[in-house]
């Protein structure tokens, strides 16, 4: 198939982006996305132009690297899946693609559609962890987890921290992110221990990297492509309240 | 910080300064705030049905009578001018800081995808309340004012004499261009309810797969209802005086 793919390119984080047009024309439906934008790069090398940047690592949608925006989805129209798992047998012969990075203004383009996330990184070191004393190895099943709570963690803990939920929300917030962490640790026996500080602080940390606040949209659960629920976000608020009304945090 | 610091500091409470100032209770404030606001529509409503007594305008103007000189009704009015202030400020800055998250370079595309509620109002709370904040300007100045400023006649019912505020409604409703802002401003808050009611319960953490059902469902028919109570007011006065219909409202007195 043939297709007209407008890319947004950007030489760096404080030069101006603009929007061009390349023509691609034996695009198999059996590429995926990134596969199609090998194509286009390889025509771009040959023709002696600056191929487009794009992140990319397992190219099996469980690491979250390929952030971009397709046709004003993040990780594309197909819910549920990541760019890299997005084949173009979705897409019409003769469409327009347009692909743009993910806009935040706590991801700044690092150049075309890479930006940096490292802000999810500095959240995560706020608190997205158990503190653990090692030593010997502890029997598996030491600690007994409830089913249900284990299953809500665990789909918690989906979350690759890939930021489409903040490129989605139409004020740039990064709760899902968050709460997805909370969350998953907060349901979990190791994780309960340090439930209250957690919370505090990766919502501190949160603010502080100047990420919007939650209207409610829920554009995140939608674009996200581990499909984590907004129920997460009120977990959040709840962990969050009892933290600041009910502990001796501060 | 916020500006509540210096108060807040010296009598131990700066964590809840920090709260106040974190995204989370910024939103928790426009969820409380919000809810006291919902519930106030429905007694507004319940007096303005006051209005479709065949009486003259009797029992509405007792009503107004009541809400203006019970000592209870008056103390609560003070926390709902707050209240409304409170929500109209605080979502504008939400709103400025929610514009300046995105950063200066918008999508090319745009589009809002959501579950379980309509994501273009949503993302739209901003120009809806800020249309609903006009509105109540209007309508303060139209009623309120008039009345707090002696702007109406007095009328006796039984032996108390009573502002006459009924005559000036009735009189705003008999206008076209006001019935036209009035039912279009009902329809700006229906829209707005309809996100706002279950985000409140959200904001706050009242989510649980046993009540929200419920709550979706009653912040629904809430947000149908009430306005369109509201709205049909108008109508039916506008209607009476056009001689299209009689509903037995017998305005003149």
């Amino acid at each position: 198939m043939k297709l007209t793919l407008k890319i947004w390119r950007q030489g760096g984080e404080y030069k101006k982006g603009q929007f061009v047009n390349y023509q691609l024309d034996q695009v198999s439906e059996h590429m995926s996305f990134l596969e199609m934008l090998d194509v286009l790069n390889e025509q771009l090398i040959s023709q002696g132009k600056e191929p487009v940047a794009f992140e990319h690592d397992c190219r099996e949608g469980i690491c979250g690297a390929c952030s971009m925006v397709i046709n004003g989805h993040a990780h594309g129209p197909l819910q549920g899946t990541t760019a890299c798992q997005l084949h173009m047998r979705f897409f019409r012969d003769g469409q327009t693609v347009t692909i743009e990075p993910f806009r935040a203004k706590s991801f700044p383009v690092i150049k075309d559609l890479v930006v940096d996330r490292s802000a999810f990184d500095r959240i995560i070191q706020a608190g997205g962890y158990v503190s653990v004393g090692t030593g010997q190895a502890q029997d598996a099943n030491a600690i007994p987890v409830e089913k249900d709570q284990s299953s809500m963690a665990f789909d918690a803990a989906a979350c690759i921290g890939c930021g489409a939920c903040v490129a989605a929300c139409p004020n740039a917030s990064a709760m899902l992110f968050v709460s997805a962490k909370v969350s998953h640790l907060a349901l979990l026996p190791q994780g309960k221990v340090e439930a209250k500080k957690r919370v505090l602080n990766m919502v501190r940390h949160m603010d502080l990297e100047g990420f919007g606040n939650c209207s409610n949209v829920t554009a995140c659960e939608a674009e996200c492509p581990k499909g984590i629920s907004v129920d997460n976000i009120a977990r959040m608020n709840r962990e969050y309240l009892s933290s600041v009304f009910a502990s001796d945090e501060d | 910080m916020s500006w509540l610091s210096p108060a807040l500091k010296p009598i131990g409470l700066i964590w809840f300064d920090h709260f106040l100032t974190s995204s989370l209770g910024k939103k928790v404030v426009m969820s409380l705030t919000g809810l006291f606001l919902i519930m106030f529509l429905m007694v507004h409503l319940i007096g303005n049905l006051q209005l479709l007594n065949a009486d003259g305008g009797e029992s509405f103007n007792k009503y107004t009578y009541f809400m203006t000189h019970n000592p209870l009704i008056k103390s609560i009015s003070y926390f709902l001018y707050l209240f409304i202030l409170i929500h109209a400020i605080q979502g504008w800055r939400l709103w400025a800081q929610n514009r300046n998250a995105r950063g200066g370079q918008g999508y090319a595309v745009q589009v809002v995808r959501a579950v379980g509620t309509n994501g273009r109002v949503a993302a739209r709370m901003g120009w809806l309340g800020t249309i609903i904040f006009v509105f109540l300007v209007l309508h303060m100045w139209q009623f309120w004012f008039q009345m707090k400023t002696g702007n109406v006649n007095m009328v006796l019912i039984g032996d108390v004499e009573h502002k006459d505020l009924y005559a000036p409604v009735v009189a705003a409703f008999s206008n076209l261009l006001y019935v036209i802002v009035y039912v279009v401003s009902m329809w700006i808050i229906a829209v707005h309810l309809w996100h706002g009611f279950q985000s409140a319960f959200q904001t706050l953490g009242l989510n649980h797969k046993k009540y929200t059902p419920l709550i979706r469902v009653l912040g629904k028919l809430y947000s149908i209802l009430v306005p369109l109570g509201f709205a049909l007011i108008p109508i039916l006065v506008y209607g009476q005086v056009q001689g299209w219909w009689s509903v037995n409202l017998s305005l003149t007195h």
